[in-house]
């Protein structure tokens, strides 16, 4: 399949339309609809209409993604079009307003076809925690494709769009990635807004990108990246031109490995594709050195102190009052706030509010959240010291390739500890994108995870493109567009 | 330390959430295995370390977010109320506060 520059430049040069190819993102999203699940609405009116004015503009040069068909995660508001995230409780919500990151898209000429199937609230590593059925795994339907951004990586996964937006909380981009076989990007904590993205971890949360080429991820990312006056976190940091190192030979960059993350609880396969890649980057003229992130191991406990703890303030706006569902025969308003949670939210989202009200609560404070926060501090000092002697640091993305359904929702733990190569990110706000690196002996998809210091995009897709340009992922899933 | 389930009612109140019993049973253990698990914590040594509160890498604490003060359009009340789920004149009407 092409690049999205490549089907940018022919929509420019008039070989092809804009309508031509949200056609075909349109048609292939309704026909894998059944199948997958990975689309929550379809627009194909709103859809065919901006293709429509993207092909009637007479100047399309100044249009970096003319025509470029996307999917959007159901989190990430879109005028005109539901947004759900992934929930009961929202109701039949339509925003009012574009993110600021749709904004851009839209403005650089991109054609939005529809919003994925997410987790609920953006909680969960499988796509089993949305109210409107789990998204299945184009490589294996009867596995998860990831979480919480699900929909997103399966569509791209699947060939319906060659890129999607999704969300990225303690790795829920690059986890579904690398269990779909995709690229995926989390930028540095500030690169991109947030406004317009509902909140879960505000100190955590930040867009990110799927897509099937380190090119196309890059074009993305050049588009939504830099400062936004309506988010307050978002850094006044130059965006650079992230294609134009992307080429460059990645001679001499320092890879840092650290021994530690690959030891028990990594599936052999996983730590095979792994070591195979490491090698990659030798041929490839890197140099490998052993870095150590003595934190890392705590990172899933702080996780799930500060996600959670946030997200207990950030949900709690979802009440009946002013949008969404609002639960019948209440007979006062404290009543009317409890039945709409309890009926609108569904158990993870409930279990994780309940979490960090507890963290929160009088007496609790000091021990949990603020003792969590301090051990971020050691991990984004675990991480400063490595990037003293390494360009990035290289973990697999997941400890194993896909699971079956059903395999973890007993067993709450057991789920969040899929995350832990991924949720480091997060706590220290650094950049990391997955790059798949190979197939389990079941044909599924594993994913290296590389992370750089803050601000160092450019040369994490430089080393991804020059990974996927060594070692392309030389198959496809059974569903296929 | 272990989450009763009578820990997990008080905590639901705090939370707005009307949770039926089956759903105390479920979460109880469940939460309470959750919290034993971070507890892990309290063997770091976390003397004088600075809370990394806000999640804001240093240039994004350097970054300066104040705007002038003028008015700047806002959204208006029709496309406030437009998804109310009980509109009336201006307002969001909603069951009586006070039972």
């Amino acid at each position: 399949m092409e690049s999205i520059t490549n089907l940018r430049d022919g929509i420019v040069r008039g070989e092809t339309t804009a309508r031509a190819a949200t056609e075909s993102a349109l048609n292939a999203a309704e026909k894998l609809n059944d199948s997958l699940n990975a689309f929550l609405e379809i627009d194909r009116a709103g859809a065919l209409n901006r293709a429509a004015q993207v092909d009637a503009q007479s100047e399309k040069a100044g249009l970096p993604l003319a025509g470029v068909p996307f999917a959007i995660k159901d989190n990430i508001c879109v005028r005109g079009m539901q947004t759900s995230c992934g929930s009961r409780i929202l109701g039949p919500y339509h925003p009012p307003y574009n993110a600021t990151a749709i904004d851009r898209l839209i403005a650089a000429g991109s054609v939005i076809i529809g919003k994925t199937n997410c987790d609920e609230f953006a909680m969960g590593s499988s796509n089993e925690n949305s109210a409107f059925g789990s998204v299945k795994n184009p490589w294996d339907i009867s596995r998860v494709p990831g979480g919480s951004s699900g929909g997103s990586a399966a569509a791209v996964a699947a060939g319906i769009v060659p890129v999607a937006l999704g969300s990225d909380t303690g790795g829920s981009v690059r986890q579904p990635a690398a269990l779909c076989g995709v690229i995926g990007l989390k930028p540095t904590y500030g690169r991109v807004s947030r406004y317009g993205l509902v909140a879960f971890g505000s100190s955590l949360d930040q867009i990110g990108v799927l897509a099937r080429e380190v090119s196309d991820a890059a074009a993305v990312l050049q588009v939504i990246a830099g400062r936004d006056s309506s988010d307050a976190t978002t850094a006044d940091v130059p965006v650079p031109d992230y294609s134009a190192e992307l080429n460059e030979d990645v001679k001499g960059l320092r890879i840092g490995v650290s021994r530690a993350l690959l030891g028990e609880g990594v599936h052999p396969e996983v730590r095979a594709a792994i070591e195979k890649s490491i090698e990659a980057y030798r041929d490839l003229g890197a140099e490998i050195v052993d870095v150590d992130l003595p934190h890392a191991k705590y990172a899933i406990a702080v996780y799930y102190i500060i996600a959670t703890a946030e997200a207990s303030s950030n949900l709690a706006r979802f009440d009946g009052v002013r949008y969404g569902f609002r639960a019948k025969d209440a007979p006062a308003l404290k009543e009317m706030y409890r039945k709409t949670r309890d009926e609108g939210f569904g158990p993870e989202v409930k279990r994780r509010i309940m979490l960090g009200t507890y963290v929160l609560s009088h007496g609790y404070y000091d021990a949990y959240y603020l003792k969590a926060q301090q051990v971020r501090t050691l991990l984004r000092q675990d991480f400063t010291r490595a990037f003293e002697k390494c360009d990035a640091v290289l973990t697999p993305t997941t400890p194993t390739p896909a699971f079956f359904f059903g395999e973890k929702v007993d067993d709450p733990l057991a789920m969040y500890l899929n995350d832990i190569y991924t949720v480091t990110a997060n706590l220290a706000g650094v950049p990391g994108i997955s790059v798949p690196c190979g197939l389990s002996a079941d044909g599924l998809p594993i994913g290296l995870q590389l992370l750089g210091p803050y601000w160092s995009e450019a040369r994490l897709l430089r080393l991804a493109h020059a990974y996927q340009t060594a070692r392309p992922l030389n198959a496809r899933p059974r569903v296929f567009a | 330390m272990p989450i009763t389930e009578a820990d997990i009612e008080k905590i639901a109140q705090l939370a707005h959430l009307e949770i039926t019993d089956d759903e105390r049973r479920l979460f109880a253990p469940q939460i309470s295995e959750i919290v034993t698990y971070v507890e892990q914590l309290n063997a770091i040594d976390t003397t004088a370390v600075e809370p990394a509160l806000g999640g804001l890498t240093p240039e994004g604490e350097q970054t300066v977010s104040w705007r002038r003060d003028e008015v700047q359009p806002s959204l208006g009340q029709k496309l406030a109320l437009e998804q109310a789920p009980d509109p009336a004149a201006g307002h969001f009407r909603v069951p009586k506060v006070l039972s």
